[in-house]
């Protein structure tokens, strides 16, 4: 076999995900864990009880200074002037032209400084697109290396991680973070998480990963804990309709296409994108993201055509079975005048039009 | 883990000859990679199939599959449980987890298919 041009990346976990015996893809150039046992079962996992994610592939940028905020503001889609400190936000980072850069967290940690949660394969792009626009007093770095994260999810989350600190965790609201001291290890916990379901995403020192895990897992027996991998997680967000990047979103998509419009804050000011979204909701957009089930036998999967009347209109950006409804679904770009639910539509599954049915989204939505 | 009694191709399938008739499946090995399968689709009663042809698709929840026979000839019967129920792909390939059954129509074919030694030796240097 021919040995890949660049050694993989690899997160302070993998000797552990290798004991496990999990299955190790190459995502994105890092070498991660697919699935550990079972798919199936790491997915019912986090829907009913709780499962562990090693997501310290995810990069991490830090924003501080004088500055810090109109930094932020300025690159960022949603209004990051709103944020309390503590608290989170869903954003875009956009091109002047208005497609995505990536989608990211934003945490407001204090009034000068500011952590963001970017997707690990557009790091080093979000990083360059971030300092290319730093025409403020703040400073830009790029901090992936100093953190390691995992991601705790599932109703039983919260009983699992309270094990290991002192933090009470039940009165951090959803999208709120608190840094403090787990298992040992100073941590920032946020309740954020890629799934549907309850959970923490946890930031901690990469040296202190392999000895938290351990703990997460054997905290977690008790209440049937399963390590994760990126197949469950996968299926976890696409039956939340949460979008990956280079799938949902990438450079040639708008928030408005997305159905992002909710992180896109035209009143607060000027941003970079804003522009040329001002001119797209001018022009009227002409293709949205849609939500899909199979009706016939077949699965639409990641770049299927999408056909109506035997016409191709649109693709699949995500699409596969849904482990918790049972269903195959999906998540496709069709032209506006057929993004409504309940229309026909047809995937093409291998040369054969196989019937879908248009639907709401998310697929799942968790009981409160 | 292979048995003995049956051919094996370089695709994962294997075929179980009995007088005429050739049963097909998809190997251990094939089943564990691809993981939890919830999708098969084979073809037809009546089908006439051609030896290293696709003839249908096995998917699991992250991947899909081509099935390719291993064997020439008329499909006489097709494992209808594994419609509804395809996780039995995972837990039995060799047994209930069988595809199709074909009336051989080229009966030399199989002989010249992998030993299941032969088989274990190619997933090994597969898989290194």
């Amino acid at each position: 076999m021919a040995q890949p041009p660049v050694p993989l990346k690899t997160t302070p976990l993998n000797a552990i995900h290798r004991r496990l015996g999990a299955k190790m893809i190459d995502f994105g150039g890092w070498d991660l864990p697919v699935q550990y046992a079972s798919l199936l079962e790491e997915h019912h996992a986090v829907r009913q009880r709780v499962g562990l994610f090693d997501v310290s592939h995810m990069g991490e940028i830090e924003i501080r200074g004088k500055e810090a905020s109109s930094l932020v503001n300025y690159v960022t889609t949603n209004d990051a002037s709103r944020l309390h400190i503590g608290q989170i936000q869903y954003s875009g980072l956009l091109y002047e032209h208005g497609g995505f850069v990536d989608d990211i967290l934003v945490h407001k940690v204090a009034d000068d400084d500011y952590f963001l949660c970017v997707n690990a394969s557009n790091q080093d792009k979000d990083y360059e697109h971030i300092h290319s626009h730093n025409q403020f007093e703040a400073i830009v770095e790029n901090a992936g290396s100093r953190y390691a994260q995992l991601a705790v999810q599932g109703p039983r989350a919260l009983d699992t991680l309270q094990k290991l600190t002192a933090v009470p965790l039940a009165p951090i609201r959803y999208y709120r973070f608190v840094d403090g001291m787990v298992d040992g290890a100073r941590v920032r916990i946020a309740r954020t998480g890629y799934t549907g379901e309850d959970g923490f995403e946890i930031y901690v020192p990469p040296g202190d990963a392999p000895c938290i895990w351990d703990d997460i897992l054997a905290a977690g027996a008790e209440f049937g804990i399963k390590p994760c991998g990126l197949g469950a997680r996968n299926t976890l967000r696409l039956e939340a309709a949460m979008a990956l990047y280079d799938h949902e979103i990438h450079a040639s998509i708008t928030p408005w296409e997305a159905n992002l419009g909710w992180i896109v804050k035209m009143d607060k000011g000027n941003f970079v994108g804003r522009e040329a979204l001002a001119h797209q909701k001018d022009r009227g957009v002409t293709r949205r993201l849609v939500g899909f089930e199979m009706a016939g036998r077949g699965i639409g999967r990641d770049g299927y055509e999408v056909c109506i009347d035997g016409l191709g209109t649109g693709w699949v950006t995500s699409g596969g079975p849904s482990p918790t409804l049972n269903k195959n679904i999906g998540l496709c770009y069709l032209p506006c005048a057929h993004a409504e639910a309940g229309g026909p539509i047809q995937i093409m599954v291998r040369g054969q039009a196989v019937d879908a049915v248009t639907v709401p989204i998310p697929f799942y939505k968790r009981k409160r | 883990m292979d048995p003995e009694n049956l051919r094996y191709t370089k695709e994962h399938e294997w075929v179980r000859v009995e007088g005429d008739t050739g049963t097909i499946g998809i190997t251990f090995h094939a089943q564990k990679e691809l993981g939890d399968i919830v999708y098969v689709d084979l073809p037809k009663q009546g089908a006439v199939v051609q030896q290293g042809k696709t003839i249908g698709s096995v998917e699991s929840v992250k991947a899909v599959s081509d099935i390719y026979t291993p064997v020439s000839g008329e499909v006489v019967e097709v494992n209808g449980s594994l419609v509804e129920s395809p996780e039995i792909l995972n837990k039995d390939p060799y047994g209930s987890g069988w595809l199709v059954k074909i009336k051989l129509s080229e009966p030399g074919e199989a002989g010249q298919l992998l030993t299941a030694a032969e088989y274990q030796a190619y997933v090994g240097t597969e898989s290194s």
